[in-house]
């Protein structure tokens, strides 16, 4: 749960600016779609987001901090593709974020630690519909369970952001239907603010709470490097889609959040 | 139909593989029978009794002079000199590989060292070898890991840089630290590929082996070969190349097999 905010952010490669003008405020456990024509920028603003990229001028922030210059744990993220560890089962890719959290020498847990995990990571399994496939590797799974793999593996460590890159782009009209619905329970179960790129419409409106398109303005050959893209259309989805403030049974993540806890 | 779409069943394809190792046994008899029905001295294509009989002398019969079976001998001291140098070379290049791949500044540092250092011929050093470390077990076993490792490193290195960047972006995200993407996501990854680099590095083990082993040894299956090649020995020669030939493809196999029991996901990542 963050607000982000950019402020006057640009990105340039050499003379190339591929974004400019960005100006953003997104509330905390917004569930923000960014769409557009390829090559606005879309990734390019996920990307800066992760801290894989900074901006070349303007700043990003997160909760009023400045943005850490590198990926953190903070935000968690699915990629279209390889997204999950083809090496790791199932059962493990869950498990890796724990690991690494609480084993920072061996990056593994064994005993009571790694039991206690396996249990968790076995209830997030089964919230997202992979429950009897934890010994099988990402590579026997369907396009689609590879993603809800991805969305569990990140969830389990309990990033504050969510950032998905054109997560279901590569599926099946009915499994993306499938996985919508569980995308929408994910975020209303857990504390996540989310932004998701996409390029299909209709999964930005079915599943956003504000969908932000981005456009070039210039388009001329001769302008194409020297105005980059930037926002042109900002959309409150209405009626006002809002997540449950208290879910019932939130989805345990690996964050000891205080509002989770009352306090 | 088009060529390139015709296959050969399972039967066919064992027959076919057959077939190049029995033409060249056939042509080998043939040439040989030739040779020996002129002159039954000739030495240069013996015949397979006269090569079976070599074997048993070497391999099952004591040698009165040094007290052992030599062939056993040879194969020992070859092996071990293989066995210690891939030893160094693999565990080197993996932690030298991983650390160029992985870390921009390493790769900055040390990739065009390793660069051209993998480009000096191996063969060519082995004079200052002999000279700086003497003619005992060090300097063929320096000979090989020289000769095999800047290949491994840049192999490894590469290996390393092509893993998806998605993947070390989600290792980030889930709270990794450098040591930690290097430990799980890196390292359980590249392993099995350093069993195909070393696949291919094991033609050129074997060469830097026979070669130290033909200059200055008093053991060593290129030892006995360049020993013995002193009488125009054939029948002694040629099973000792097959010998070494087995040798060899046992190892690869070996490797092979490793590979797919090891690291049972892998099959799947190489095919896509």
């Amino acid at each position: 749960m963050s607000a982000i905010r950019f402020e006057d952010v640009w990105k340039e490669y050499g003379d190339h600016i591929v974004l400019e003008r960005i100006t953003l405020d997104v509330a905390p456990r917004a569930f923000l779609a960014l769409v557009g024509p390829s090559g606005c920028g879309k990734t390019t603003f996920l990307r800066m987001l992760l801290g894989e990229e900074a901006p070349s001028r303007g700043r990003i922030l997160i909760d009023g901090e400045p943005l850490k210059p590198e990926p953190d744990a903070d935000r968690g993220v699915v990629f279209q593709r390889y997204s999950v560890f083809p090496h790791l089962t199932v059962l493990d890719n869950v498990l890796l974020g724990r690991e690494l959290q609480q084993s920072r020498l061996l990056g593994r847990l064994f005993g009571r630690a790694r039991r206690e995990a396996t249990e968790q990571a076995m209830t997030l399994l089964e919230e997202v519909g992979l429950k009897g496939h934890e010994t099988k590797y990402p590579s026997a799974l369907s396009g689609g369970m590879q993603q809800r793999l991805a969305l569990a593996q990140a969830i389990m460590r309990g990033p504050k952001i969510l950032l998905l890159d054109e997560p279901f782009g590569a599926l099946d009209p009915g499994i993306r239907a499938d996985i919508h619905v569980l995308m929408k329970r994910l975020w209303n179960e857990t504390e996540l603010t989310v932004v998701m790129v996409t390029h299909d419409l209709s999964e930005a409106f079915s599943l956003a709470t504000r969908v932000i398109a981005f456009e070039r303005n210039r388009n001329r050959p001769e302008e194409r490097e020297r105005y980059g893209a930037t926002i042109s259309r900002d959309l409150e989805i209405f009626p006002r889609r809002v997540a449950q403030p208290h879910a019932d049974h939130p989805i345990r993540s690996g964050r000891d959040d205080p509002a989770a806890q009352g306090a | 139909m088009r060529w390139v779409n015709i296959r050969p069943g399972r039967q066919l394809a064992i027959y076919m593989a057959a077939l190049p190792f029995v033409l060249v046994v056939i042509a080998y008899l043939l040439g040989s029978g030739a040779r020996l029905a002129e002159n039954p001295n000739d030495k240069l294509l013996p015949a397979l009794s006269s090569m079976g009989l070599a074997v048993k002398q070497m391999a099952f019969q004591l040698d009165a002079r040094t007290g052992s079976y030599l062939m056993w001998v040879d194969t020992l001291a070859s092996m071990e000199r293989l066995a210690a140098a891939l030893a160094i070379s693999t565990s080197l290049a993996l932690l030298i590989g991983i650390v160029i791949g992985l870390l921009p500044a390493a790769n900055a540092l040390l990739g065009p060292f390793v660069s051209v250092t993998s480009m000096v011929p191996p063969l060519a050093l082995l004079p200052i070898l002999f000279i700086v470390m003497g003619l005992g077990e060090t300097s063929k076993i320096a000979l090989i890991v020289i000769g095999t490792l800047p290949c491994i490193i840049r192999d490894l290195s590469m290996k390393v840089q092509e893993l998806p960047r998605e993947q070390l972006i989600k290792a980030q995200t889930l709270g990794a630290s450098t040591w930690q993407i290097a430990l799980r996501v890196v390292l359980p990854q590249i392993l099995p590929r350093l069993i195909d680099s070393l696949r291919l590095q094991l033609g050129p083990a074997w060469l830097f082996l026979i070669a130290a082993e033909a200059i200055a040894s008093d053991s060593g299956l290129g030892y006995r070969i360049f020993l013995v090649r002193r009488y125009l020995a054939m029948d002694v020669i040629i099973p000792y190349v097959v010998w070494i030939t087995l040798l060899a493809f046992a190892m690869d196999f070996a490797l092979r097999l490793l590979q797919r029991k090891a690291f049972p996901w892998f099959a799947s990542v190489r095919a896509e």
